[in-house]
């Protein structure tokens, strides 16, 4: 990056403080800015670690990777913005795609009845955990916690008793299959190269998730209850309100992550997603939030779900032994964070 | 301080053991060599499989493979995840490097079909290991290699009939794996007695153990206990002692404890699928075909168990399991 000088300086008549910000100065003060940084520095290092890493159907594979992470991270990052966590969001990824599988089937009905009851009551459980951290005062580490384990359960318990066994029948053979995997799961080949529809959900989620916290009234608020609570709901943000919203879009993302994985792959094991929300909350941190709330973007999560594809890939492509991947993934993401923090240091003190 | 340094050190040098420890394992090495055995060209191979971290079992499989690799000069490169989709991420991974021939374990078919069909549209030649001998074949791959779930627990059930047990525990060690639910229900159609499941958390010994010493102060009418995997036997032998109970306890797989606890008779029989043959098979299995078009199998899944070891066996088998090949 070089340091463009900023354009002509203002008058000394006028008053510094509202000449318009240089566009260099702007972009040092966003939160995404370290993550940008530390993604080109793990590009640069799996390009030269990684032979394979460069080849265009490579790229492919690590942007749908970043997707299937990205798509759960902007949510999170929100909620982390609002400064609450949410350890069920792994989880109810599974529940979300075991709900549309097992209705239908059981129903015999059209596929996208399954998608739809899915969504009512994935939002459900999103409402229940923003109801009850509201309600108990508790704090949402223990709530999600709670609500993670019960899914957990669930998930195995309904299955087995529904099913039979611990994986959901088929239903490719329904109607309606075909048309939501091309909503949900779809893919198209440029030569050589599949891109799957998970990246335009990607997004559009970031788009959405950027208009809604720098252009709206409810991305004020949820910057505010962040930064306190006590203060935001002194000035009039409705805090319960925001709070529930947050967490039934983490639901909502999670709907849509379920269905994907239903319908890309067709059976759902009852036993996954435990342990992803921490990757949703990795790609977060990276891309910029704090873990005390009231910081943060939605571009810096696609930047740190875009870090976590390159790092998780290039390790495989560079065919180190497995045994050390989670070292090495733990090892890349804290150099990631602190590097992040060190850009943001210097950006400050500018 | 150095004082005592020294005297440690002394000591340890002192007292060295004759038997057993890093030397002796060292001199086993040495006598088997791992160089290659052909002139064939240096192909990549790829393993992906559903393991989880640090995994008994798969230690075996990948042993062989390693060994069949070192003797075909083959760079084989192995990558695992107990996720579905991670597992077929992997896949796209190798297809991606372009590999020269792919090992996969199905254990969730229907998660890696698309991936499977992409790589043998690539024209990379695939052998499936492990689980999903029902698959493979349709999936386009060339052999399966492996031990089918149902009919091994059906030997498990036929064997404790065989000593007379009337009430069996199956205790499944990871809740969600579609091959221990098999082992279970054909261990349950063989079984003249009553068999129920026992589901424990896998990834946490002393709550395993607990399980089934609850389970068996709950019931003292239990006389058998049957375990997944091998690290849990011993922890199932524990329990058992614990809870003053006098049930036979017997499992899947082996390890030097499970071999130890045979040869004492603490456990009654332990069910074999000789993993290393399957890490080893189908790496080899790759090679011919790549060297000679061979495939093995007639489109059948080429069985690798179960195979029922009892005290008798478990003497010869205890050095062959010390190496990790067993």
């Amino acid at each position: 990056m070089s340091a463009a000088p900023a354009p002509t300086a203002p008058s000394p008549a006028a008053d510094e403080r509202l000449a318009p910000a240089s566009l260099v100065r702007r972009l040092l003060g966003r939160p995404e800015l370290g993550a940008v940084v530390g993604a080109i520095a793990v590009f640069v290092f799996f390009s030269f670690a990684a032979d394979s890493f460069l080849r265009a159907s490579s790229l492919s594979t690590i942007l749908y990777s970043a997707s299937t992470i990205g798509i759960m991270a902007v949510p999170v990052a929100m909620l982390m913005i609002g400064g609450e966590f949410d350890l069920s969001a792994g989880v109810m990824v599974t529940t979300s795609a075991l709900l549309s599988s097992m209705f239908s089937y059981q129903m015999t009905a059209n596929v996208w009845v399954g998608v739809g009851v899915s969504l009512l009551v994935t939002l459900a459980i999103g409402f229940f955990n923003g109801f009850m951290l509201t309600r108990t005062k508790l704090p949402s580490f223990i709530i999600t916690l709670g609500t993670f384990l019960m899914l957990t359960g669930l998930n195995l318990g309904f299955t087995k008793l529904i099913s039979g066994s611990v994986s959901t029948k088929t239903i490719a053979d329904m109607e309606g299959f075909s048309s939501a995997r091309a909503l949900f799961a779809s893919q198209w080949n440029v030569g050589s190269v599949t891109l799957k529809v998970t990246i335009l959900w990607w997004l559009a989620l970031v788009v959405v998730a950027t208009w809604i916290l720098l252009r709206t009234r409810a991305g004020n608020w949820i910057f505010a209850v962040g930064g306190g609570a006590d203060a935001a709901r002194a000035t009039g943000v409705p805090v319960i309100k925001t709070r529930i919203g947050l967490y039934m879009g983490v639901a909502l993302c999670a709907w849509i992550s379920g269905q994907h994985i239903l319908f890309s792959f067709d059976v759902v094991q009852s036993g996954e997603g435990v342990g992803n929300e921490f990757l949703y909350i990795i790609a977060a941190v990276i891309g910029g939030c704090l873990m005390t709330g009231g910081y943060g973007s939605a571009i810096g999560s696609a930047v740190g779900a875009f870090i976590f594809g390159m790092t998780s890939n290039g390790i495989v492509y560079a065919q180190w032994n497995p045994d050390w991947f989670k070292f090495f993934l733990g090892g890349m993401l804290l150099l990631a964070t602190l590097l992040n923090a060190w850009v943001r240091k210097r950006a400050e003190a500018k | 301080m150095g004082a005592v340094l020294a005297a440690v050190l002394g000591a340890s040098l002192a007292g060295c053991s004759s038997t057993g420890g890093k030397r002796a394992e060292e001199r086993a090495k040495a006598a088997q060599a791992g160089r290659p055995a052909v002139s064939t060209p240096r192909w990549t191979f790829a393993m992906v499989t559903h393991a989880g971290d640090g995994d008994t079992f798969w230690d075996i499989v990948q042993k062989g493979a390693k060994e069949a690799a070192a003797k075909d000069n083959i760079n084989f490169v192995y990558s695992h995840d107990d996720q579905a989709q991670q597992q077929a991420q992997f896949v796209q991974n190798a297809i991606d490097q372009k590999v020269d021939g792919l090992i996969v374990s199905l254990a969730k078919p229907d998660a890696l079909k698309d991936v499977i069909g992409k790589a043998v549209k690539a024209g990379i030649p695939v052998v499936t290991v492990n689980s999903g001998s029902a698959q493979s074949a349709a999936y386009g791959a060339l052999t399966h290699i492996g031990q089918d779930e149902e009919i091994a627990g059906e030997a498990v059930g036929t064997e404790l009939t065989k000593r007379g047990r009337k009430k069996a525990v199956c205790v499944l060690h990871e809740q969600g794996n579609v091959g221990h639910e098999q082992r279970c229900a054909g261990a349950k159609k063989t079984f003249g007695g009553t068999l129920e499941n026992l589901y424990v958390e896998g990834t946490n010994m002393p709550s395993v153990q607990a399980a089934i010493q609850a389970k068996l102060q709950a019931d003292p009418s239990v006389d058998a206990i049957v375990t997944l995997g091998a690290p849990f036997a011993p922890t199932a032998v524990k329990a058992k002692g614990a809870a003053g109970s006098t049930a036979e306890v017997d499992t899947f797989d082996l390890n030097e404890s499970v071999a130890r606890d045979l040869k004492s008779g603490a456990l009654g029989f332990a069910v074999d699928q000789q993993p290393y043959l399957q890490g080893y098979e189908a790496v080899d299995l790759l090679w011919l075909h790549r060297y000679n078009a061979d495939v093995l199998g007639g489109g059948r899944p080429v069985l690798t168990g179960p195979q029922i070891v009892t005290a008798t066996e478990a003497g010869t088998l205890e050095e062959y399991i010390k190496r990790g090949t067993r």
